[in-house]
């Protein structure tokens, strides 16, 4: 059991011209092994800053993280024990790939340097992490531009868990792909989850599958947090104004059409027939 | 004078590589006058060449190996878009039919100011005008789509992800054509400043009764936005129909296995296997 401790981080950027920006207002939560915390907010409300600072691309202005109760080192081989704990999936799958390197060298990358297993064993472990994303063995010998999109996030994911990290930050992991495979992607992330017993902290704007995926979802508003609860609390029954409105703003078929077809906020489809059914057919 | 606005008719288009790609496959369908109708379905299903190749915005290697476009102008005018020539082909577009292309992050010019590539339209499209009537129309069309006339000066990078999509929407708008193809205009942007872009393109629809065709993966959005959808799949519109007999009783399987892949944001859980 492992926990994570973000206690009271405020950071403040200083921009030319505009003076000072608070990214983050006192902002404090934990993040346990074996759960997932989602966190939403619209763009420029904080979500990555709070990812930096988890991975020390960026130090707090003020407050600290902790890990098992001591100080996140700011340098050395302790931040590098760290960061071996800790691991990010981005957003982008075709920009954090080297297009110059095979699959095989993105995955023993992270074995190598963390002498995770013997040099003799790296290639059965590729091969293993590979299967544990579900690509086949073959994949591991060729380059990111001959693989979809889907493919890659699922060697990202791979090359994420090669460390054999307690947690994972997932920066809108599947924003970039298909809705076809989205879900693909995000029940292998939950599987992965629940079978390694990872803290994962999934960072998105779509506040469906951040109901879906996560146990506990927090709220970021201009650096401060609004709302935090369970998933279905806070997406079913928001209290904060805030969080209704993103709520409101997110499509939603089911109560689209379930009320009076075209009450709405976007004005009613010309053609669309009115009835007052209840709910839809699925 | 029909309701239609475009009728597409027995339309394919194949990518002329090897072993070729049949990218489009013997579409027919009538897009109304004043209509939202939304084309969705996965990467790759055709969608984008589709709506290019109405506009015959297509590059080689793709070829229109079949079909026709016609577009019922309001002036009760029949065009056969296959049948013209480059000069009225070029005056055609942008005039009848705008694009909102993808990405709207990277479609503007970084080195000009808006207010200069809003100007190119006119000057390109009514070079009849004068300097100043270009410019109060600028200005008249970031009111519209509320940047504010004031903005025109600005490059595209002072300007936020959604104040660019704006522009764009200002520049499909600036010669009122009859139809906008929107190429996934909100993909980029998170889900606030969506709803309000879908929200203005909902009013602009109403002021000024352009049809749109609206291209998005994102089908939950669709469903909210559009009169009709078509859903593609592998080049073939496999369904098309209202958005909420497409919601309530979709008919084809792969109609409904595109709705059940959506997490539901109120709905039953278990999609997620948590």
């Amino acid at each position: 059991m492992s926990l994570l401790e973000f206690d009271s981080v405020t950071k403040v950027y200083s921009v030319r011209g505009a003076g000072q920006i608070k990214a983050l207002d006192d902002v404090s939560f934990t993040l346990e092994s074996g759960q997932t915390i989602g966190l939403v907010g619209q763009s420029g409300s904080g979500k990555s800053t709070i990812a930096k600072i988890l991975t020390q691309l960026e130090t707090p202005s003020s407050g600290e993280v902790r890990l098992d109760g001591s100080a996140i080192p700011r340098r050395g081989r302790g931040l590098r024990s760290y960061r071996q704990q800790l691991r990010m999936v981005f957003q982008d799958p075709f920009a954090s790939l080297n297009p110059y390197h095979s699959v095989r060298h993105h995955v023993e990358r992270p074995l190598r340097l963390d002498h995770v297993v013997p040099a003799v064993q790296l290639d059965g472990e590729v091969r293993r992490l590979l299967g544990r994303v579900r690509l086949p063995e073959s994949v591991a010998d060729r380059r990111p531009h001959e693989l979809s999109g889907g493919q890659r996030q699922r060697v990202a994911i791979a090359r994420a868990l090669a460390s054999r990290p307690k947690f994972l930050v997932a920066d809108e992991p599947v924003s970039m792909l298909d809705v076809s495979i989205r879900l693909g992607v995000l029940n292998l992330l939950a599987e992965l989850q629940r079978d390694e017993g990872l803290g994962v902290l999934y960072i998105t704007h779509d506040l469906a599958t951040a109901r879906h995926f996560s146990n506990e979802i927090i709220v970021l508003n201009q650096g401060r947090i609004v709302e935090s609860g369970t998933a279905d609390d806070v997406i079913l029954r928001p209290t904060h104004p805030y969080t209704q409105e993103l709520r409101a703003a997110s499509p939603d078929p089911e109560k689209f059409f379930a009320s009076a077809s075209g009450s709405g906020t976007v004005s009613a489809p010309a053609t669309a027939a009115v009835s007052g059914t209840e709910g839809g057919t699925r | 004078m029909s309701d239609a606005l475009l009728s597409v008719n027995n339309f394919s288009v194949m990518y002329d590589v090897d072993p070729p790609v049949h990218a489009v496959t013997n579409i027919d369908f009538e897009l109304r006058r004043g209509e939202i109708l939304g084309l969705a379905g996965e990467s790759g299903c055709g969608k984008t060449t589709l709506a290019y190749g109405i506009q015959r915005l297509l590059k080689a290697p793709a070829v229109i190996t079949s079909g026709s476009v016609v577009f019922h102008d309001t002036s009760g005018q029949d065009i056969d878009i296959s049948q013209l020539d480059i000069e009225d082909m070029r005056r055609f577009r942008w005039d009848k039919i705008s694009m909102v292309f993808q990405g709207a992050m990277n479609a503007l010019n970084p080195v000009a100011t808006i207010g200069s590539q809003l100007e190119d339209v006119f000057e390109v499209h009514r070079p009849s005008m004068t300097k100043r009537e270009r410019r109060d129309a600028v200005v008249e069309l970031l009111e519209i789509v509320k940047v504010g006339g004031q903005r025109r000066r600005s490059f595209p990078h002072e300007l936020s992800g959604g104040m660019r999509q704006r522009v764009m929407i200002a520049m499909a708008l600036a010669l009122r054509p009859q139809l906008m193809v929107m190429d996934e205009p909100t993909t980029a942007l998170d889900v606030l400043v969506q709803r309000e872009i879908l929200r203005q393109i909902s009013e602009l629809r109403h002021t000024f009764g352009f049809s749109v065709i609206f291209i998005t993966h994102d089908l939950p959005l669709l469903l909210e936005i559009s009169d009709r959808i078509a859903i593609m799949r592998q080049g073939v519109i496999v369904e098309l129909d209202t958005a909420e007999r497409i919601w309530r009783d979709p008919k084809d399987d792969y109609t409904k296995q595109l709705l059940s892949s959506f997490p539901r944001l109120t709905g039953e859980k278990g999609l997620v296997n948590r």
